[in-house]
């Protein structure tokens, strides 16, 4: 039994293109896991049999034995591969995003004071440092670089969130069809991962980002934080302050149980959006004392 | 007419008056087992529902198959357990660390993390076969099942579980399930339709034969 190289494998390559075994010695597996993971055929193929033809192994029941091996392996590593750095990504985009918006209103603040002392039309913010940035005509090289800084951090936090908008629905896909690709990211940087965040209860996903305000409650100098970070979604924002305690509690159930999801299914499930939807609705057309 | 179960699949009470589907095999997901036999519970697995609703599924045991969409490997696992080489292909990186544990003791099952969109990046892999069985949860899910028609043997079954839901959230359950069944007369004849209610609402089993 000969073990051929894929240089010289005679006659296996036709317009089905090639096995993921040929070229591969049976003994490098880090070969089969890298053939397995970027090779390409337009059509599928006797493939145990040409294997063994070939010379890759010495029967079928052998092929299949090399097969299971290579295919645990090249999932098991491409698994890994997918699921941290997905994630981890998530989690740093969303923390650069609030960085630079928070910086870019600080140094805004910065440069509407500078320029408040100089010039007539001084204003404030973000949209004041831009035009200031445009304006050919300020003499203070300082201040118009600084503007021009506050502009390209503004710019930053634009293309993160871009970039968020993007790779939230692959992480979480029913995370982010609920609560938005950034209120999405930010509970899964809150809980620490999506793991993390599909094993809290809804109750603390409630809460996630209003630790402070629990811990004063705990103490028994505050009442109970009704809702953290998802008070920015619609459904609990736009609900009706006597209600809102309401809102948060359903739309948490609703996230946690997508979190869950995500994390030990990741298919999609359009019905929670509905069921989502239908219950806001109930409690937001709740009478107002 | 009610077709038999494959061989490798069977009836068992499991000490209940009831009887459920069992193969042969590890336990995977903490299902309750008989000596080697696991209980397969159609409500949790489509093709588990077509077999209960008698479906017209012309599989018996240790056919060749390429499994569409095995998610965290629950039905999947079943069938490597009456099947022959089942390949399983998951798009999505978290349930398949799952299946990776379901084929750990199943020297038959192959996992592969591809996108059954593009059957291009596992035809090196995959073998011509006698069966497909497909439930993804996804758009499109007519579209999956025409471009994989390469890997199905002339005389071999599609067994597809139509999620009428996935397609169209508002739109008609029957307007989703005509048009799903037009897309994929492109590359099969339909043998037949049925509604896998009361396991899974909103799901239809569709079997196929390639045109």
């Amino acid at each position: 039994m000969t073990n051929n190289g894929g240089a010289e494998s005679p006659g296996m390559t036709d317009d089905t293109g090639r096995g993921w075994f040929e070229g591969v010695d049976p003994t490098d597996l880090e070969g089969a896991r890298e053939a397995i993971e970027r090779g390409t055929a337009e059509e599928p193929a006797e493939w145990p049999a040409r294997a063994v033809e070939a010379g890759f192994a010495d029967d079928e029941a052998d092929y299949y034995d090399l097969l299971g091996e290579a295919t645990t392996s090249a999932t098991r590593a491409a698994v890994r591969e997918a699921e941290t750095a997905a994630d981890r990504d998530l989690v740093s985009s969303v923390r650069a995003m609030d960085d630079c918006e928070r910086v870019a209103n600080e140094l805004a603040e910065r440069v509407a004071e500078w320029a408040g002392r100089k010039r007539e039309d001084a204003g404030s913010g973000v949209a004041y440092a831009r035009t200031l940035a445009d304006d050919e005509e300020v003499e203070d090289r300082r201040l118009a670089s600084l503007a021009e800084r506050v502009v390209a951090l503004d710019d930053e936090a634009a293309a993160l969130r871009s970039h968020i908008e993007r790779t939230a629905p692959e992480v979480a896909p029913n995370l982010t069809a609920l609560g938005g690709a950034v209120l999405a990211a930010r509970l899964i940087a809150l809980a620490g991962g999506l793991k993390q965040l599909a094993r809290k209860p809804a109750g603390t996903v409630q809460v996630l980002g209003a630790e402070e305000a629990l811990f004063a409650h705990l103490r028994g100098r505050a009442p109970s934080p009704k809702h953290g970070i998802i008070f920015t979604h619609e459904a609990v924002s736009g609900t009706h302050p006597e209600h809102r305690g309401s809102a948060a509690r359903a739309l948490a159930g609703k996230l946690s149980i997508a979190a869950r999801i995500d994390h030990y299914a990741g298919d999609r499930r359009p019905e929670l959006e509905t069921e989502l939807h239908d219950r806001i609705e109930r409690i937001q057309a709740r009478d107002v004392e | 007419m009610t077709p038999d179960l494959p061989d490798g699949v069977e009836r068992r009470a499991f000490g209940g008056d009831d009887e459920w589907l069992a193969t042969r095999g590890d336990p995977v997901y903490g299902e309750p087992t008989d000596g080697e036999w696991r209980r397969w519970d159609a409500r949790r697995s489509k093709l588990g529902a077509m077999f209960e609703r008698g479906a017209d599924h012309g599989l018996e045991g240790g056919e060749t198959v390429l499994y569409l969409g095995a998610a965290a490997g629950t039905t999947v696992s079943h069938v490597a357990d009456f099947a022959g080489p089942t390949y399983a292909v998951e798009f999505a990186a978290r349930p398949t660390r799952d299946l990776l544990d379901a084929a750990e003791p199943r020297p038959n099952l192959f996992p592969l993390l591809k996108d059954a969109r593009a059957p291009e990046t596992y035809a090196h892999v995959v073998e011509p076969v006698d069966a497909i069985v497909q439930d993804v949860a996804t758009r499109g899910q007519a579209d999956v099942a025409v471009t994989n028609r390469r890997f199905l043997r002339e005389d071999g079954r599609l067994l597809l579980a139509v999620k009428t839901r996935s397609e169209d959230v508002v739109a008609d359950p029957d307007a989703v399930l005509e048009s799903v069944l037009e897309t994929l007369s492109e590359g099969y004849e339909v043998l037949e339709t049925r509604s896998l209610e009361p396991f899974h609402e909103d799901h239809f089993g569709v079997v196929g034969t390639p045109r």
